[in-house]
């Protein structure tokens, strides 16, 4: 799950300006807007279209994603490729039906959706929640690569990855600490 | 360039080894400088330097061996990979492809464990059968055939940062042992092999070949007396024998999903500590009802995988421990044996650096919320360090085959059973805090203890004894029922000791190959 190509690109959202975007959606959580088969970040950076996942579906993945490993510095759409893989026939029945659940679970606490939960400790508490069943151990896990394994967070980390194409580290700081 | 060997399936005169590793690699290319002939049969394909890697993930896909294993018992990676239960390779080269470097003599007592540890209530001691001294001279082989620095007047490699703070913090609190280590990785061009160029990866494969593996160095050089033919993408399924109880060759599945028989004067197996044992198992017959080489019962049984850990410290400032030789530096002050502090053996401290994709898979599995992702977020900053200790033989911590569960040639998997003896968590914990006085000396605000990863020292399977009754290998590696049997891995263990094993893997691969043509030329095998 490398590909980062989430722009937008299909018919449902393809030059659609912020403004017709957001005509054509409604807010999804504190950062998402929601449409007819697409979901996409409020100020329109950025879109992905679903096709076997019910957007609002997609986008309770994108704040679960970011719930269970959340990174300030790392904006939505790295949460959006790490999740994005679900909208598959294949794992859209799992998907569909934890997530529905997980909306079951936000309303008996009082929430409308798992979405309208608007505070992280309270998201954060119904994930405890479900912590050692198969949806959120599937989600979790799936993270672990999906958000992990995306070279365009490495920087957020500092990790500078290989350097076997430079020469190596030798001459680039294997041993630069300078505060010991 | 001589053209390399092929042998009939039906010549009986070839040596067969299974697995090319640090056991099976370096005895297949010995014995084909002594004129042995010798078919190697690798169940991976052929990667070089070249091919390698230098991402975590790709080259895990490259490399691992992948194949479906089950795991049982308490150990954590029973719950956390649940179907990987060993961190090795499946190629040409075996694990010397992915291992450190970090290439260590045992200690004196650590060959006399039962002797120097008395009876340990649970565990299975024993003493080897050989002892230091037997090994020294082919210990001096090993080091010079691999290149380990600060051996031979070869200096030791440079620190990289993730060394410089395992320093200072270790000698903030006392230790003396503390250094870069004795590594197999050239800090001087030795051997058509080039100098260090701390580019990291060496768990991914050298690109550079600084760092020996037989993948490189053994397999070609043996393959060009004309004596070594190497099938690689072979997976040996079976070992036979005849009337006399004496082996006759090797069944296989070769590269195009054929079954072969390859026949053999002499068999040895290498297939590391859990295939090899799964193969004897898997070739029960009538006579060998329990398996091949298992008169004793021990055959899969003492499964020892050091006992393992990581510490990992955040300090103020970047340290960036992925920078240069993963292995980059070593404290061995607790690897002696002192029953005072509640364990018997000792363990050795090791650097050791992750990238942020195997981090994030091995630094807390199962992990998440802000706890994770603060302390991911600490990883330029962060230095880390790996413990290795002697973990204790336990008759009930074994491979055994899986029936349920069949692999990809329909085959019963292994299963790998592991848990930890009390001594074990002792030392472990031990070594926890002293991991994290070291990185508070040298500033740490946060120091992490990690559990142990899929094994990557896979050992005592098949156990090296003086009386058959206690192993399954004599003091050659050659099997106590069988005599034109051998096995030639990390399998042969007869403890684990502290130190990381592939030096004394080759040491004793060397020294087999000389008893297997000493022997030849006798007429006895």
């Amino acid at each position: 799950m490398n590909d980062t190509d989430i722009s937008p690109s299909g018919p449902a959202v393809r030059g659609l300006t912020r403004r017709g975007l957001l005509a054509r959606g409604f807010a999804a959580g504190a950062a998402l807007v929601v449409g007819a088969g697409f979901v996409a970040a409020r100020d329109a950076a950025w879109a992905l279209e679903t096709t076997a996942l019910k957007p609002e579906t997609m986008a309770t993945l994108i704040q679960m994603a970011r719930d269970i490993y959340p990174h300030d510095r790392i904006p939505d759409r790295f949460y959006a490729v790490a999740v994005k893989g679900y909208d598959s026939a294949d794992s859209a029945e799992l998907i569909e039906q934890g997530v529905a659940a997980l909306n079951q679970l936000a309303q008996s606490r009082g929430f409308d959706s798992y979405l309208a939960a608007g505070w992280e400790a309270d998201r954060v508490e119904m994930l405890r929640m479900i912590e050692h069943g198969p949806f959120f151990q599937t989600i979790r896990a799936g993270l672990v690569t999906g958000l992990y394994n995306q070279k365009e967070v490495w920087p957020v980390f500092g990790y500078e990855g290989e350097s076997f194409s430079k020469g190596g580290y030798i001459d680039r700081g294997f041993n630069d600490i300078d505060w010991l | 360039m001589v053209d390399v060997a092929r042998f009939d399936h039906d010549d009986a005169s070839v040596v067969v080894i299974v697995g090319t590793g640090s056991g099976g690699g370096v005895l297949a290319n010995e014995l084909a400088q002594k004129g042995v002939k010798v078919v190697a049969l690798e169940a991976g394909g052929r990667y070089l330097p070249d091919d390698y890697i230098n991402d975590e993930w790709d080259s895990f896909a490259q490399l691992s061996w992948g194949d479906m294993r089950t795991t049982s018992g308490d150990w954590r990676v029973a719950r956390d990979f649940a179907n990987l239960p060993a961190w090795i390779v499946k190629a040409v080269g075996g694990t010397s492809i992915h291992w450190a470097g970090a290439s260590l003599r045992f200690q004196e007592h650590e060959f006399k464990a039962r002797t120097t540890y008395g009876n340990v209530d649970g565990a299975n001691l024993l003493d080897w059968p050989i002892t230091l001294s037997d090994l020294e001279p082919y210990y001096d082989l090993a080091e010079k055939k691999l290149g380990v620095t600060r051996t031979n007047d070869w200096p030791g490699l440079p620190g990289n940062n993730n060394y410089l703070v395992l320093e200072k913090g270790a000698k903030a609190v006392g230790y003396s042992k503390v250094s870069t280590g004795h590594m197999a990785i050239n800090s001087v061009e030795y051997d058509e092999r080039p100098a260090c160029q701390q580019t990291g990866f060496c768990f991914q494969g050298c690109k550079f070949g600084a760092k020996w593996s037989s993948a490189y160095t053994d397999i070609p050089r043996g393959e060009a007396t004309g004596n070594l033919e190497v099938r690689d993408r072979c997976h040996a399924t079976r070992i036979e024998h005849d009337d006399d109880g004496r082996v006759t060759g090797v069944r296989y599945i070769d590269a195009d999903g054929t079954e072969q028989f390859q026949q053999a004067r002499i068999v040895a197996v290498a297939g590391n500590s859990i295939e090899s044992p799964r193969l004897l198992l898997a070739s029960a017959s009538e006579r060998f009802p329990d398996g091949l080489a298992n008169s004793s019962g021990q055959v899969g049984r003492n499964y020892m995988r050091h006992m393992t850990g990581s510490v990992y410290g955040i300090f103020e400032r970047p340290v960036r421990m992925w920078r240069g030789t993963t292995m980059a530096g070593i404290v061995q002050d607790e690897a002696h044996h002192d029953a005072d502090r509640g364990f018997v053996g000792g363990y050795e401290l090791e650097t050791l650096s992750l990238g942020i994709p195997f981090m994030a898979a091995f630094m807390d599995p199962g992990g998440w919320g802000r706890a994770f992702t603060s302390a991911m977020e600490g990883y330029e900053n962060m230095a880390g360090m790996w413990i290795v200790g002697e973990d204790l033989p336990q008759e009930t911590n074994r491979v055994t085959l899986n029936r349920s569960s069949l692999d990809q040639y329909g085959l019963p998997v292994p299963d790998v059973h592991y848990t930890d003896h009390p001594n074990d968590i002792a030392m472990r914990n031990h070594a926890y805090a002293v991991g994290d006085r070291i990185y508070r000396a040298a500033g740490a605000t946060r120091v992490m203890p990690t559990p142990p990863y899929p094994s990557t020292h896979n050992l005592g399977t098949n156990r090296m004894s003086e009386n058959p009754r206690d192993g399954v290998v004599n003091k050659w590696g050659q099997s106590h029922d069988v005599p034109n049997l051998f096995v030639s891995d990390g399998s042969q263990f007869t403890t684990s000791a502290a130190e990381n094993p592939t030096l004394t893997i080759v040491a004793l691969a060397i020294r087999q190959a000389e008893f297997i043509a000493a022997e030849m030329e006798k007429g006895a095998l």
